[in-house]
């Protein structure tokens, strides 16, 4: 991942927990994969699966590639499985002026971008891109920054992500293969730990 | 400078810094279960690697299993393979499971604590987001993700950045009729469900030096919901009494767990002081477990109520929470199914009758627990008085399994998480104590339990 060039989804609830993203019911697979059907699955269709017309998800461009959501995203189970329902969405930034921690970790760890901004500037991008459904934000990673220039905005935001989580992002990365490397070095500590 | 117990406890865990800000951090105990570790076994089969370090990993099925008639297969087919997957998976790479009727099954944060598998100063993860129940007993303890479920399996590490600490000091003394349940939910009020989100919390005062090393597993099973990456309880004489209870421990061992707690000159990122006798039976009101307000209240659209989470509860403001109609009563999961819960639900209805029309279901945290309350003839109280008593397992807490509330139902729910359809597509959860839901088990509607005890 390097930069994104996409509209955005505006889900302007705060505090939107894992189990909204992901139901406990669609957990009972053994695969990563599939998920994404299921994405805000009691939001997003009405008893009978039909589309509900008043839920985000069915009101903006659905190959868009960015969610702008409220403040403390993620919150609730750590279930990764909301993650892998985002990814496999299409979904590959998500804007919003907190995260919860289990989930930022889970959606690195599946190439999805958490972008962290503040209260203020999630207000105007809410109001904005709600109106400007065609309008699209770019994303630079390398450079850190959010970039949307449009007849009645220009944004330019700079945004923080840990170095080394970037640097994974960037070059493809994965943890497990960097922490598979350290192999020496932990046996070394196991055998002398107390514990 | 001090250095805080959380520092502590890092430091002794850490392997080697890969940058300033992140370091690999060595796990002492693994706990899986069914649901979250399928997808990371398969991720060591396709690598063909193997657990690092088997022994410390510890297995259970919790989630998906029902909780009658656990002698029967398990009726659902995606449950049934998801339990058969793991039962296969912990075959094949050496991991020791307590399989569903094992006479130490139950829901992991139970089972941990109660075979002296959770030991003070450890670094405990697993993936289930309740992991910080753990840290009641002095441990840097939190849920993970799959993938990093899958890391700690190849690795017995993972790659951390070190967190922010808070201290939630509570001092004075609870009231009659506050337990710990009323003491999370009221933190959790305070500091709203990002409060202390990337920060581990030690939890300190006179409040919780008073607390059984199961009230303090109640408060630590909730830190999650301030969205702190995990909470913790210093290590004391009760730790230590409770620890040693289960498993050998050397005197060497206690001096060291001593050592661990944090210096009185140690400093805290964010320091929380609050009142102890500032604490009613709480309960919530909304979709969120912010919205918690004392019983005695009246409902208000508080910044944390938001009007979607009333409209959804079939809440007004200005109405009051006491007497709100319930048809269903959850008492269980990992915040709450304790033998300590189940005595004072016991103790609260003993010789009384549950209101007609509710349902009432008693779920014991483990086998144990639920042979235990046998022995101590709580069974029969519950029989008697119209409760139904099951095998051990998550249960009514997030309807993974057969026990969902019905659509528009309201139940009040010792779990932790009032959510939007958390118990059941359409349900409506009441969070609260084992005390207030087995009194609003007798009267029918939200019931203050203090007008069950003498």
């Amino acid at each position: 991942m390097k930069k994104i060039n996409s509209t955005a989804i505006v889900l302007n609830i705060e505090n939107i927990d894992t189990d909204q993203i992901i139901p406990a019911k669609f957990l009972k697979s053994t695969n990563r994969d599939g998920f994404g059907k299921h994405l805000f699955s009691n939001w997003r269709y009405d008893d009978e699966g039909n589309p509900k017309e008043d839920f985000a998800f069915n009101q903006f461009e659905s190959e868009s590639e960015i969610l702008i959501a409220g403040n403390n995203f993620g919150c609730g189970s750590s279930r990764e499985h909301a993650a892998w329902a985002i990814a496999d969405y299409g979904i590959k930034v998500i804007i919003s002026s907190q995260f919860a921690d289990i989930f930022k970790g889970n959606a690195l760890n599946n190439g999805v971008l958490p972008v962290e901004v503040s209260q203020d500037s999630l207000r105007v991008m809410m109001k904005y891109f709600s109106k400007h459904k065609s309008v699209k934000i770019q994303i630079d990673l390398e450079n850190q920054v959010l970039k949307a220039v449009d007849q009645d905005i220009v944004l330019h935001i700079n945004f923080d992500i840990d170095p080394l989580k970037k640097q994974f992002l960037m070059e493809g990365i994965s943890d497990i293969e960097y922490l598979i490397k350290q192999e020496k070095e932990i046996s070394k500590f196991e055998s002398t730990h107390k514990l | 400078m001090g250095k805080t117990i959380i520092d502590k406890i890092w430091d002794q865990h850490k392997v080697k810094a890969v940058t300033n800000e992140v370091d690999v951090l060595f796990i002492d105990r693994h706990y899986i279960h069914e649901v979250t570790s399928p997808q990371a076994f398969n991720g060591l089969n396709q690598k063909g690697i193997k657990l690092r370090f088997p022994s410390r990993t510890t297995a259970v099925v919790d989630h998906n299993i029902p909780t009658k008639n656990q002698h029967l297969p398990i009726e659902n087919e995606q449950s049934r393979n998801q339990v058969e997957t793991l039962i296969d998976n912990c075959k094949t790479h050496g991991v020791e499971l307590f399989g569903i009727g094992h006479e130490k099954n139950g829901i992991v944060h139970v089972v941990g604590p109660e075979n002296g598998l959770t030991q003070p100063g450890m670094t405990i993860v697993c993936g289930d987001s309740h992991t910080s129940t753990h840290g009641a007993f002095g441990a840097i303890a939190f849920g993970i993700g799959t993938s990093q479920v899958e890391q700690v399996m190849a690795s017995q590490c993972l790659l951390l950045s070190r967190p922010k600490t808070m201290r939630v000091e509570v001092n004075g003394t609870l009231g009659k009729g506050v337990t710990a349940k009323d003491v999370a939910l009221f933190i959790i009020a305070e500091l709203g469900t990002e409060g202390a989100t990337g920060h581990f919390v030690e939890f300190s005062g006179s409040v919780f030096r008073n607390l059984s090393m199961e009230e303090r597993m109640t408060v630590c099973n909730m830190s999650i919901e301030m969205g702190a990456r995990g909470g913790l309880v210093g290590i004391d004489q009760s730790t230590i009494d409770y620890v040693s209870s289960k498993v050998g421990v050397s005197n060497e061992l206690k001096e060291y767990w001593k050592s661990l707690n944090s210096d009185v000159k140690a400093v805290f990122d964010k320091e929380i002081i609050l009142e102890g006798s500032n604490i009613q039976p709480m309960v919530t009101t909304g979709t969120s477990p912010d919205t918690g307000i004392n019983i005695t209240e009246k409902i208000s659209a508080s910044v944390r109520n938001s009007e979607k989470g009333l409209n959804y509860m079939g809440l007004h403001e200005s109405d009051s929470i006491m007497g709100t109609p319930i048809d269903y009563v959850f008492i269980g999961s990992c915040t709450n199914s304790r033998i300590e819960d189940l005595r004072q639900v016991a103790a609260i209805v003993d010789g009384r009758k549950k209101a007609n029309d509710v349902i009432v279901w008693v779920v014991p945290g483990s086998n144990e627990v639920r042979k235990q309350a046998c022995e101590e003839g709580l069974d029969r109280i519950f029989e008697n008085v119209g409760f139904e008593f099951r095998e051990p397992g998550c249960s009514a807490c997030l309807a993974m399994n057969e026990d969902k509330i019905p659509s528009g139902s309201v139940c009040i729910s010792t779990s932790n998480r009032n959510f939007e359809g958390r118990q059941g597509d359409g349900a409506k959860t009441i969070l609260a104590s084992p005390i207030t839901a087995a009194a609003s088990a007798l009267t029918g509607k939200v019931t203050d339990p203090r007008t069950y005890l003498n």
